[in-house]
């Protein structure tokens, strides 16, 4: 126990005395758990909304649709002659099977029932804004189960449509405004919200020809004709509906079910979903909620790959900042040692330090994610509440502190063993460890104009560092490509049928953008803080070399250098196979389909290559003229002290 | 006794000179007069020691004669050009091509072999690296290390890398070589190896320029100058005669 003390004692007070190391670990590290928590968090977060929705409108436990049976058929009959095969249209000749709902309401785990409400698919206009909906008809009177929610206005009358909040927020409709439905004019008397179907553009699919969400405009243009896209909920009055659906092939039966035990449904529909055209198609609420949930697991697909980059951006920075610490502590481990320190206390005293940051850091970023996600998880109009704060789960904590951990294990472990091994009396010599030699770099550098040739031998006396540098820039980069990809991926499928703007994209591109701003800040953060470890660490020989002749702007220029070249390095790296690598391993882990995302082109990561470079010379440029400038007697005398 | 009230320019043949230079730290009561009035000239192949207990200034007037820092006032002149006043880029170039520095820890670096040390100022004056290399290696031949040229320092003794600093300092065939405390770290075997050494510089004609609180190395002056306090306190010139003496005394002859 003493000894624990001992060590929590000496790492606390050593932390003491470098807050500003501390503080520059500890952010590095918070940025990595806060993300990851996010990315944890995120899902539970997003439930609260239609946890809150499917309550108060006594959402169903299972709806079930039956629709006209669709078939396809070719453009060519059989046996037609040589040629290819046509595009394929859809035909529906066969009507549904309402009867089908009505037995499954006599199945003894149904305690109540609302429906079978009939359905039908119809073009929706409002002001210059065309789209497909499913307009299902209900009594005006309260349903027992799935009411929907009136947030503005009233419910359905005769003449007049309730339209799905999420839906109407994307058409900017408000109570009053006309619509035409299927050519027919009504009036919205009504916004409401409803558990039995995800919100707007997602949906419950009742059409017999289908319905498509989503999707890259050459997706689109390979649907099957007659399939809905993108299609709206609004509630008429049964007559209504009736009316619109001038073939009865169009109509389609809803109804929701409400089951003695809700989380038996997925068994219930598990016994009751039978695989033909003509049986009814069953969704439990929980499948609706992973729907009404997408854009939350999306977001963090997101925040879970910016997390593992900012570990590994952190890792790099621990990496560089043990490594300059464990110079100025070489001392103080000799100390330790000649009181009767052992190898193996010493190398706890140093782990303990930054396993002490790692603790504090898995904290931080488990209370600042799970503050902030319900920030990042905006549930739109169509549910009601907000997310709430999301409950920190043991599995979640643990995850966060081991990755907090990892990193500053990965980062301290092999330089800690190092410290401790050296001997008591070289320790207490403090002798400075020597830079490394590379011959053939040194016989290049020759060649060289003198701020290069500097440079060249600044970056050889410590290629571990010119490596994390490296490193850091790859990883950034790469994640820059992702980021680029998927931007470009969430532009391509922002626009939703009839021209309409899809609201998730907005939201997703706002996450992307957090994960990216806090990409770049660490990597900004690294890149300084490397460069002025460069700085100190090549006091000497910078003052060396301008005692012999080198100008203070000769000397700036080579630290500056020194950076910006395994910066190049790790920039073509991360454009070129790194950030492709990445997009792939991402893809493979989420289960994505690459086909459907375009690559960047050479030109935009030629010039994020370019970017990267001129960003670096910035962020550098004031710590290497710092050190360029420093005194040369002092700096030349210090090394005698 | 040095007239501080001298403020005549350099003469035709002073290669270095100083004016009432003064080297001052800090301010009022924590003022600190590290180099307070000093004169000098040092004539074209001449070797000076300046000699004084230790914090007397005699590095601080090293550094400013060889353009490392600047003096809070007074004139210096080196190579007929005034530096006092020039900016770190002119006083950068100047030391390449006027000045070669001897530090008492030798500061050569811990990465490159003998040789590359060597030719490191060449390549910093922008010779090409095949004649800044066979520079290095005369110089090495010079100082007697030929075959030493493809270690680190780690694998010389203290003499052989003060010679390969020696070395390094003549690489730009400077006007002046200005040695602080040239054998400070040195034991008497190593002292020796390098008082030889300068005593073949001087033969040459080399200007030098030695600052040390070591006796033995007047054995190679051609004037010796005590300072206290930052000042000149004395002068001695030595003949020919009285060098051989001193230098059979400490084993530079034979």
């Amino acid at each position: 126990m003493g000894r624990v003390l001992l060590v929590g004692r000496l790492a606390w007070r050593d932390l003491r005395r470098r807050r500003l190391e501390a503080a520059l670990l500890l952010l590095a590290t918070v940025a990595a758990t806060t993300t990851l928590t996010l990315g944890l968090v995120l899902s539970d977060a997003a439930s609260d909304p239609y946890e809150h929705t499917r309550e108060a409108t006594n959402g169903p436990d299972v709806v079930a649709m039956v629709s006209a049976h669709p078939r396809e058929r070719p453009d060519h009959p059989e046996g037609a002659g040589a040629g290819p095969a046509g595009p394929v249209d859809i035909v529906v000749d066969e009507p549904a099977d309402r009867a089908a709902l009505d037995e499954l309401a006599e199945e003894p785990e149904v305690i109540d029932h609302s429906g079978p409400f009939p359905a039908v698919a119809a073009e929706m206009q409002a002001g210059d804004l065309t789209s497909d909906v499913q307009a299902v008809g209900r009594d005006t009177a309260p349903a027992a189960v799935d009411q929907p929610q009136v947030v503005r206005g009233d419910w359905v009358a005769d003449g007049g449509v309730v339209v799905e909040a999420s839906f109407a927020d994307a058409l900017g409709v408000g109570v009053g405004d006309p619509v035409t439905l299927a050519g027919r004019s009504f009036d919205v008397v009504g916004i409401a919200v409803s558990a039995a179907a995800p919100p707007y553009p997602k949906s419950l699919c009742f059409a017999p020809m289908g319905c498509a969400s989503g999707g890259t405009p050459e997706e689109v243009a390979g649907l099957p004709a007659g399939m809905l896209r993108d299609p709206g909920l609004v509630w008429l009055t049964t007559p209504d509906v009736q009316r619109l659906a001038t073939d009865p092939l169009s109509l389609s039966y809803v109804m929701n079910i409400e089951l003695t035990d809700p989380a038996g449904a997925a068994a219930f529909v598990e016994a009751h979903g039978v695989m033909s055209p003509e049986a009814p198609i069953l969704a439990t609420w929980d499948e609706i909620r992973v729907e009404t949930t997408e854009l939350a697991r999306e977001a963090r697909t997101i925040l879970l790959a910016g997390a593992w980059l900012l570990g590994l951006l952190a890792v790099a920075t621990v990496s560089v900042l043990v490594g300059s610490r464990m110079a100025d502590q070489t001392r103080r481990v000799g100390l330790l040692k000649a009181v009767g320190g052992t190898p193996r206390l010493v190398a706890a005293v140093l782990l303990a330090e930054y396993l002490l940051v790692a603790l504090a850091a898995a904290v931080v970023g488990l209370v600042v994610g799970s503050l902030t996600a319900p920030l990042l998880t905006d549930s739109g109009p169509g549910l009601l509440g907000s997310a709430g704060t999301p409950s920190i789960t043991v599995p979640t904590a643990a995850i966060v502190v081991a990755v907090a951990l990892a990193v500053a294990g990965v980062g301290t472990f092999v330089p800690a063993v190092r410290a401790a091994r050296i001997t008591t009396v070289d320790a207490l010599a403090d002798t400075a460890r020597a830079p490394r030699r590379t011959g053939w770099l040194i016989a290049v550098s020759a060649r060289l104009p003198v701020p290069l040739l500097l440079a060249l031998r600044i970056a050889a006396r410590r290629p571990r560092r010119a490596v994390l540098t490296m490193v850091s820039l790859a990883i950034t980069i790469s994640g820059l490509y992702v980021a680029l990809v998927l931007a470009t991926f969430l532009d391509d499928t922002a626009t939703l049928a009839g021209g309409i703007e899809d609201a998730r994209t907005e939201q997703l591109n706002q996450v992307l953008l957090v994960v990216v701003v806090i990409v770049l800040t660490m990597a900004a953060v690294n890149a300084i803080f490397v460069t002025w470890a460069t700085v100190l660490d090549n006091r000497h020989a910078s003052a060396l070399a301008r005692a012999l002749g080198a100008t203070p702007r000769q000397v700036s220029t080579a630290v500056a250098s020194a950076q910006v070249l395994p910066a190049f390095a790790g920039a073509l790296i991360g454009a070129f196979p790194g950030g492709f690598a990445l997009f792939h391993a991402i893809n493979a882990i989420t289960g994505g389909d690459s086909d459907r995302v375009s690559l960047p082109p050479i030109w935009q990561l030629l010039a994020l290559v370019a970017a990267t470079v001129l960003v670096v010379v910035s962020l550098t440029a004031v710590p290497a003229r710092l050190g360029g400038r420093r005194s040369v007697t002092a700096a030349l005398q210090a090394e005698m002290a | 006794m040095t007239d501080t009230t001298d403020t005549s320019g350099p003469t035709d043949t002073a290669v270095l000179c100083a004016r009432g230079v003064h080297k001052h730290y800090g301010t009022g009561a924590g003022l600190v007069r590290a180099v307070d009035g000093v004169d000098l000239d040092v004539r074209r192949g001449e070797t000076v020691a300046v000699m004084g207990p230790s914090g007397c200034g005699k590095s601080t007037l090293l550094h400013l004669l060889g353009a490392l820092d600047r003096p809070s006032r007074g004139e210096v002149w080196l190579a007929g050009r005034r530096i006092d006043a020039l900016g770190e880029t002119a006083l950068a170039q100047l030391r390449r091509t006027d000045v070669g520095f001897v530090f008492q820890a030798f500061h050569l670096m811990e990465e490159l072999t003998a040789v590359e040390n060597v030719e490191l100022p060449a390549l910093l004056a922008g010779r090409s690296p095949r004649a800044a290399r066979r520079r290095s290696e005369e110089l090495l031949d010079q100082v007697g290390l030929a075959d030493r040229g493809p270690f680190l320092p780690a694998a010389l003794s203290g003499g052989q890398r003060q010679r390969v600093a020696v070395a390094r300092a003549l690489s730009n065939e400077p006007a002046v070589v200005l040695a602080d405390e040239p054998t400070g770290n040195l034991d008497s075997a190593a002292t020796v190896e390098v008082l030889r050494l300068f005593d073949d510089l001087h033969r040459a004609g080399q200007t030098l320029v030695v600052v040390t609180h070591d006796e033995r190395i007047a054995a190679t002056a051609d004037r010796l100058i005590s300072m206290r306090d930052g000042s000149f306190v004395d002068e001695i010139g030595l003949t020919g005669g009285t060098r051989r003496d001193l230098g059979a005394l400490v084993g530079l002859e034979g």
